[in-house]
């Protein structure tokens, strides 16, 4: 038996780890200071596929959409075991909300064509929205499990999994093929494999083999692509016009949500009344929120 | 659905947790009902179950004017596929202007294929929904009455003010205790419409081996007293007296995030933009610093006091008592104090 595995996976800001140094004197987001990171989650999808692949055999496809820079993500998933790497990468895709991405996302799906199971993390943690998967599922029309923690088994096009609705869980038998949300509690990401690593660093796509090039030197650069391919190292790329997507349902012409305004988070100063940390100020502190019926 | 801009209600998607009606649903209904009163409209909800809920009722006493029940036996648990058809069947069939679910694990899994399906937008998780007017200078063109979505993003870090002027229904996610449940009034009269549940056994794909369901969540929503604990509190076995503190005035125990991840207390404790939001009288802070994603979860308590060896730490910005010293030693010495006066 061998499965085909697809992971969705995505280059976020390193939103998590936000300290006042992040933040500029007029209280906005200073992105410059914030390292682009593999999104959490979408490294404990890979892990299960990983997982599911080394026991059942098959392969891993790895698809992301973003900037080119994003071709950095795809190189830690061959570091860690991925089999091919696409990069979803086009100007007409930017702005592209939720519904936007997830169909740019379906269509390079239906172009691989072949898949059992589609894996994303639970939610990337720029927009915590979770929207991504239920939406590629439907897009792509399977059927969706979210907050899978385990797979227990797959045999003959069915699966056995547990996930994870808050404080109930379920374990469910259902058929490919199917589309998962993996949350943080399901594994332990595999670090790099030494030999992985060797063999992938030079990993890249035509834009990076480009930019080495120079745009002009045309022949050197289909040259290089090719030596790349034919040694399993050329990270593809799909545009717009590969994935036959229609121009009205992709990026911000595809996005039925519009950002009206973004505020930066300042901290609103109170009055703020500074107590001793000493047994006279605690307990005037004490005396006072009994007094005001505070406790209740 | 065309994209049709109607005029009509909003919905509200109605989830029932073990037979009963999860308060985030009627919290809803609440901000439903004052939204649909500056439009001019009415409130429907939609319940779907197996038919062994009994309670239809208390929908109305929040102020909804119409409940779509669909009673199907084999709905007796979530299951994507039935629940979106079922939705988005509805959807198209009373075009509301909008709709509205609850942030919970299922109306997360539910809404995003909903909004997919119908091909309209969703904005996850906001913290306040607005009816204002809209130009749009570009287009010149002015849109009156439509929903402003505002909700955190990029960590925390930002508030963002989401709309969906060209489609409709309106889409978005709450989370439980983000909007207040409004005062209950039994003289509010609804109607319940029954509807067929028109499914077929293709439309089932799952089956049910085996379901646990865990002890009950810690409410912290309802908590008016919480003493919660962050990085600062240094240990387990220091967490300890944020326990204590809690115990001795009637609380409940919260958390930082920090805190959650060194494993000083369960995830469930988690206070903050992806814990638990709070509106309790008192919010007793011990040790955490206050980054925004945990003011996001607190910063509308009744009184905030904030215990951190750190004068600098951002919690003292929106502290309404702040004590600059050692919770070590702060916290006993509240402890002892209200004993003394009790």
């Amino acid at each position: 038996m061998s499965i085909n595995l697809i992971v969705l996976v995505k280059q976020v800001p390193d939103t998590k780890n936000i300290t006042a140094k992040a933040m500029k004197d007029d209280g906005t987001v200073n992105r410059a200071a914030l390292p682009a990171i593999f999104n959490p989650e979408d490294l404990n999808a890979l892990e299960l596929a990983l997982d599911i692949k080394d026991r059942y055999n098959g392969t891993v496809t790895v698809i992301t959409m973003g900037p080119p820079r994003a071709a950095n993500i795809l190189r830690e998933t061959l570091f860690r075991g991925a089999d091919l790497c696409i990069l979803v990468t086009d100007r007409a895709f930017a702005g592209a909300d939720t519904l936007a991405t997830s169909y740019t996302l379906a269509q390079a799906i239906k172009k691989i064509g072949d898949y059992d199971l589609i894996l994303c993390g639970r939610q990337a943690i720029d927009g915590d929205t979770a929207q991504i998967g239920p939406q590629v599922a439907d897009k792509i029309g399977v059927n969706q499990i979210t907050y899978v923690h385990k797979i227990h088994e797959i045999r003959n096009d069915r699966v056995l999994l547990s996930r994870n609705l808050g404080r109930i869980t379920e374990k469910i038998e259902t058929g490919l093929p199917l589309l998962i949300t993996v949350p943080a509690s399901a594994n332990q990401p595999r670090s790099y494999g030494a030999k992985l690593m060797m063999r992938f660093k030079r990993a890249r796509t035509r834009l990076e083999v480009e930019a080495e090039k120079g745009k002009g030197d045309l022949p050197a650069i289909v040259a290089e692509c090719e030596r790349l391919a034919n040694r399993g190292l050329l990270i593809e790329t799909w545009s717009a016009a590969d994935l036959d997507a229609d121009p009205a349902d992709i990026g911000l012409r595809g996005s039925p949500t519009k950002v009206k305004k973004v505020q930066s988070v300042v901290f609103a100063a109170t009055d703020t009344r500074q107590i001793d940390p000493t047994e006279m100020g605690i307990k005037q502190l004490m005396a006072e929120l009994i007094e005001e019926r505070t406790f209740g | 659905m065309d994209n049709k801009i109607t005029t009509n209600g909003i919905l509200v998607y109605v989830e029932l947790d073990h037979n009963k009606i999860a308060t985030v649903s009627l919290e809803l209904i609440s901000k439903a009902r004052d939204l649909a009163d500056e439009l001019g409209v009415e409130v429907s909800a939609i319940m779907i179950s197996d038919g062994e809920n009994k309670d239809s009722d208390s929908p109305f006493s929040y102020g909804c004017d119409q409940l779509y029940r669909i009673t199907d036996s084999r709905l007796k648990f979530y299951e994507t596929l039935p629940y979106t058809k079922l939705t988005a069947q509805l959807i198209r069939r009373i075009e509301p202007q909008i709709v509205l679910f609850g942030a919970t694990p299922i109306g997360r899994d539910l809404a995003p294929r909903v909004a997919s399906s119908l091909k309209t937008g969703l904005t996850a998780d906001c913290t306040d929904l607005q009816i204002q007017d809209h130009e749009d200078k570009a287009k010149k063109k002015l849109y009156k009455n439509i929903l402003f979505q505002i909700r955190p993003a990029f960590g925390g870090n930002i508030i963002a003010t989401i709309i969906s002027p060209d489609h409709r229904p309106q889409m978005a996610t709450v989370r439980e205790g983000v909007m207040k449940l409004g005062t209950a009034n039994p003289k509010h009269q609804g109607q319940i419409i029954d509807l067929p549940s028109e499914l077929s056994e293709s439309d089932f794909h799952n089956q049910f081996i085996d379901r646990l369901v865990g002890r009950r969540r810690i409410n912290l929503n309802g908590a008016d007293i919480i003493v919660a604990g962050g990085a600062g509190v240094g240990g387990k076995k220091q967490f300890q007296l944020v326990h204590e503190l809690a115990e001795t005035l009637g609380g409940m125990v919260g958390a930082s995030r920090a805190a959650v991840d060194n494993g000083y207390i369960d995830a469930e404790h988690q206070v903050g933009q992806t814990g638990t939001t709070v509106r309790p009288k008192l919010y007793i802070a011990c040790g955490i610093s206050g980054c925004v994603q945990h003011q996001a979860g607190m910063d509308q308590s009744g009184k905030i006091i904030a215990i951190n060896t750190d004068p600098d730490a951002p919690i003292f910005n929106i502290a309404h008592y702040g004590i600059v010293g050692d919770l070590n030693q702060v916290i006993p010495m509240m402890i002892k104090s209200y004993k003394a006066k009790e």
